[in-house]
């Protein structure tokens, strides 16, 4: 087998999570997303593994961590989605800004003439 | 070079692309299958169907793995995968009240530029793969992947990091259950106080005021 | 001879303005010692030393200070007869001043810092007179200017005080400037800064450029003497406290100039435009200043424009040629005008007022301050120049100079340089101001007596009698009016001033000390063997014709002055007569001065210098405070600009990177892959 194959394949489901997780809104579809990425990088360790004849199979033994660690990942990471939700409202990832520059938005949504030597650095 | 050496496709010319083996054609519409599901995975609006979507992509590449003659990884890919973390994603959405049907808002403003850089990482992947990888040729032996093989190789050369991981999932698990708990739990309620009672404020002074009103009104009389 | 003795002269009175300056708040109690007692033994040592030095030896001696890579500065002292001529002067009128000050700043809260300054005043004119580099004299000269702006400031309170000490120091900064760049250059041609080598130099003519160098140093000498364009601070000058006026006014910083000119005189007389210019500032500042004092009304005012005349006198006699004849009078008028600045001091002190016409309307002045009376009377007489007392030897010197200097190669330079280069326009100059001033002297010093002590037969025909009683409101009036130089107002207003009351004793022996040399030093100019061979070795001896012009001149000052006078007094009586006849006649106060009867129309003018304020205020003051405003424009505007750009700049800047702090994860996430995709393209496009 060419191993272009698994090789493209994984590229494009990558690129496939990349978009996923830039662009879904809502925290779990982002989890889901981090998930497709994963599975690709685990088709590579796959593919080279057999590529390679690896006496140790380190790549499916990787193969079998990294699966591992993911679960571990969807588990906390769903963890924190629902206190985030539980907090907040909402999963919507694009509003969870509280660690964003507050007086950009007030600027944007009031004045933009306000004289900026007031525009100190407002709680 | 001693690993390009080890792998057994130094006679790369003999192959080409024009003449695929019968495990190729499987793997390429298997492949198509999975691109395919996971991208209408992160394109639907249907957050539900995303999920079951992505259990298609995640068993088609199950099939992959298998083809790949990995099937122990296939296995645990099944089971790990399909059987618990899906399952942990879809309680995910539904404890955050995910909307049954078509939402409008599954998409952030975000959706040009992630696609603008997606398809940016994959046309640069895809071209450094094809360039490095165009002529590498896997011979696949069977029994590669199989359970005894997988066990050994991983008890007795990887034992250390299998432990180490234990003890991280052990972590996470804690991890988890500390961070799902209810606050409210902790929190302690309000005391409820005791009004003080004690005498009419005011009584005093007030029995004094028309004493000490009158001779005004009389002046104003 | 030993070098310590004449070391210790500058050194103690600055040792004791240190120790005041360090003392003076905590332990007033020693402030009058320390103010008198370093003065006192300096001028004592400066008398030993001129006695060791005795006549017709110099000496030198210097430390190197320092290498400097270009000509060496070296602290060297030189002494020779004008040194110990001018030390002794300063000495005595230094302590003289400091013995008085104690009396008459008595109840000064401040007179531990006046002492103090004074002391260190007199260490810098020592350290002027018996430095043998010019840098060390630089020193000292600059020294003395800083002390002045302090001194003149004294009363600091007053709007007055505070202007005309401003005033003295950026004037007389502003001569020092050239005077620097003279120095300088002069240090360059000669390769020296030692006078005796720069006076080698010019001996030899190695002197590169002596025009240049003495008119720079010119600068310098205009501004400390008060020599015409830079006159202007010595009268406004008179805000300090009298004694001040005495010391700065009389002796020692106005001599400063003359002592460097004479010193350099060498160096003046190889360039004979820098002589004539000096010749053309010192008739301009002779003829002007006396003018000036005819018209003053303020017995300091009319003191100090004498003084800046009889500066003319010496800057006259340097001018053509004669440096004996300078420092002559410069020592006989240094003691002279102490005295008469020191007796009107005693004046004012009584009388509580500077006005002069105040004055003549107080009869009982002459009786309360005998002692002032007579010593005024007597340095009146020495500055109008009447045998024998010393002003007239010493002018009549200056006269006979200027006399010499009119025929070609004829001039006084008793060996000092070649006589020839003495211009003969530099003597007529000279010599035809000097006969005119004589005049003017007599007439200004004549009314000045005539105002200050009029009798009281005059004073009854002015009808300006004043009873006692409100003369003691009177005066406290003129205190609030005035707010001048009145040291023990306040204890003395209280109580109406009693005819019997005498002066303090600290004020009135000074008087006779400096009484005494003005009436016989003038002799010490008569023998050969006397002064002249502890100066360069010239006769002194006043000549005839000059004598007999002199004279005569001065004494038709006196009587011109006088006649006026008994016109104007005789004028105001009928007119008091007139008004007593019930008919509401103009009053006319101050008609008894003899000066707007001379005078005529230039009285106006001459009451206000001539205008030269006011044209030094359009000229110089007017456009630094336009460049000043332009400058503040530029800043605020122009640079300003620059600067709010910069900052306004820098906001924009922050405004936009803040923008892209939006606190959404995703964006973050999508430029940083962007990020690498980016360099994974250039890394592998570049490989």
């Amino acid at each position: 087998m060419h191993l272009a194959y698994p090789a493209v394949l994984a590229a494009l489901l990558f690129s496939v999570g990349v978009y996923g997780v830039l662009a879904r809104r809502n925290a779990v579809l982002v989890l889901m997303s981090v998930e497709l990425m994963l599975n690709a990088v685990n088709l590579n360790l796959v593919a080279f593994d057999a590529w390679l004849r690896d006496a140790l199979h380190a790549g499916q033994a990787l193969t079998l961590f990294t699966i591992t660690i993911a679960a571990a990942e969807i588990g906390l990471g769903l963890a924190i989605v629902l206190l985030v939700f539980r907090t907040r409202g909402t999963p919507d990832i694009d509003r969870l800004t509280a660690l964003g520059d507050r007086v950009a938005e007030r600027q944007n949504s009031a004045d933009d003439s306000v004289d900026a030597s007031k525009g100190q650095a407002v709680s | 070079m001693n690993i390009l050496a080890a792998a057994g496709s130094l006679a790369p010319a003999t192959r080409g692309f024009l003449s695929p083996t019968g495990a190729e054609i499987v793997f390429v519409l298997v492949g198509l299958a999975v691109l395919g599901a996971a991208v209408i995975s992160v394109g639907t609006r249907q957050l539900v169907h995303a999920a079951l979507w992505l259990v298609v992509a995640l068993g088609g590449l199950a099939i992959e793995f298998l083809l790949l003659t990995a099937e122990f990884v296939a296995w645990v890919q099944v089971l790990i995968y399909l059987g618990s973390v899906v399952v942990l994603v879809l309680f995910g959405l539904m404890l955050t009240k995910a909307p049954i049907g078509r939402s409008p808002d599954a998409d952030s403003g975000n959706r040009w530029v992630a696609l603008l850089v997606a398809l940016a990482a994959a046309g640069t992947l895809v071209t450094l793969v094809v360039d490095a990888f165009r002529t590498s040729w896997i011979d696949l032996g069977a029994g590669g992947g199989s359970a005894s093989v997988t066990g050994a190789s991983l008890f007795r050369n990887w034992v250390l990091p299998f432990e180490a991981l234990s003890v991280l999932l052990l972590a996470a698990l804690i991890g988890a259950i500390v961070l799902s708990r209810s606050r409210q739990a902790a929190a302690p309620k309000p005391r409820a106080g005791r009004l003080r009672t004690g005498k009419p404020v005011g009584a005093a002074p007030a029995a004094k005021s028309p004493a000490a009103q009158s001779p005004s009104s009389e002046r104003e009389s | 001879m030993n070098t310590a003795l004449p070391a210790l002269v500058p050194a103690l009175p600055a040792l004791g303005a240190a120790a005041l300056f360090a003392t003076g708040r905590r332990a007033p109690r020693f402030a009058r010692p320390l103010a008198i007692l370093p003065v006192l033994i300096s001028a004592v040592l400066a008398l030993v030393t001129a006695l060791q030095l005795g006549t017709g030896r110099t000496l030198d001696a210097a430390t190197r200070l320092t290498p400097t890579g270009g000509p060496d500065i070296s602290l060297a002292i030189h002494l020779d007869g004008y040194t110990s001529l001018i030390t002794v002067l300063v000495g005595v009128v230094a302590t003289c001043v400091q013995v008085y000050s104690t009396a008459y700043l008595r109840d000064d809260p401040r007179y531990a810092s006046y002492a103090a300054l004074v002391s260190l005043f007199t260490a810098a004119m020592f350290l002027v007179v018996y430095s043998g580099d010019l840098i060390v004299l630089l020193v000292g000269w600059e020294v003395m200017g800083i002390c002045s702006y302090f001194l003149i400031g004294h009363h600091w309170e007053t709007a007055d005080a505070r202007s005309a000490s401003l005033k003295a120091f950026l004037v007389t900064k502003l001569g020092d400037v050239p005077f620097l760049f003279g120095l300088f250059l002069l240090g360059a041609d000669a390769g020296t800064f030692r006078i005796n080598g720069v006076l080698a130099a010019a001996a030899d003519g190695r002197l590169a450029h002596p025009t240049l160098i003495a008119l720079l140093l010119l600068g310098g000498v205009a501004g400390k003497s008060a020599q015409f364009p830079l006159h202007t601070w010595l009268p406004d000058a008179m805000a300090g406290p009298t004694p001040v006026s005495a010391l700065i006014h009389a002796a020692t910083m106005v001599a400063a100039g003359i002592y460097l000119v004479a010193r350099l005189l060498p160096v003046f007389l190889l360039s004979g435009a820098a002589l004539v210019v000096l010749a053309v500032m010192a008739a301009v500042t002779m003829i002007g200043s006396a003018l000036c004092a005819l018209a003053q009304d303020d017995i300091k005012r009319v003191l100090a424009y004498s003084t800046v005349g009889q500066l003319g006198y010496m800057a006259g006699a340097l001018a053509v040629g004669d440096r004996e004849a300078a420092v002559f009078h410069l020592v006989s008028h240094g003691a002279f005008k102490a005295l008469l600045f020191l007796s009107a001091g005693v004046l004012i002190h009584a009388a509580h007022t500077n006005s002069l016409s105040a004055m003549s309307r107080m009869p009982w002045l002459a009786e309360r301050v005998p002692d002032a009376r007579w010593t005024l009377g007597i340095g009146l007489v020495a500055l109008v120049g009447l045998p024998p007392f010393s002003g007239f030897f010493s002018k009549e010197a200056v006269f006979s100079a200027a006399e010499h200097a009119t025929t070609r190669g004829e001039a006084l330079t008793n060996g000092v340089g070649p006589a020839a280069g003495v211009p003969v326009a530099a003597g007529w100059i000279v010599l035809v101001a000097a006969l005119l001033t004589a005049l003017l002297t007599a007439a200004y010093a004549t009314r000045l007596w005539l105002l200050a002590f009029p009798g009281r037969g005059a004073v009854a025909a002015a009808g300006t009698v004043v009873p006692r009683g409100e003369a003691a409101e009177g005066h406290a009036a003129a205190l609030a009016d005035t707010g001048e130089d009145l040291p023990v107002a306040a204890s003395s207003t209280a109580t109406a001033p009693s005819v019997h009351a005498t002066e303090p004793a600290a004020m009135r022996w000074p008087l006779w000390v400096l009484a005494l040399p003005t009436m016989v030093f003038g002799i010490a100019g008569l023998r050969p063997n006397w002064l002249p061979a502890l100066l360069d070795g010239g006769s002194l001896r006043p000549s005839p014709a000059t004598a007999v012009l002199g004279t005569g001149l001065a004494l038709a000052g006196v009587l011109i002055s006088y006649a006026a006078w008994r016109t104007v007094t005789a004028r105001a009586a009928r007119a008091r007569a007139a008004e007593a006849a019930g008919a509401a006649a103009p009053q006319s106060t101050d008609a008894v001065d003899p000066g707007r009867a001379l005078l005529g129309p230039l009285y106006g003018p001459a009451q206000h210098g001539f205008g030269v304020d006011r044209l030094y205020e359009r000229l110089f003051v007017l456009p630094t405070l336009g460049a000043a405003r332009l400058v503040r424009f530029l800043d605020r505007e122009v640079v300003e600009g620059y600067v709010q750009a910069s900052g306004g700049g820098a906001r924009l800047l922050g405004w936009a990177v803040r923008r892209a702090q939006t606190g959404n994860a995703q964006t973050y996430l999508s430029a940083l892959l962007a990020g690498v995709v980016l360099i994974a393209v250039f890394v592998a496009v570049g490989t």
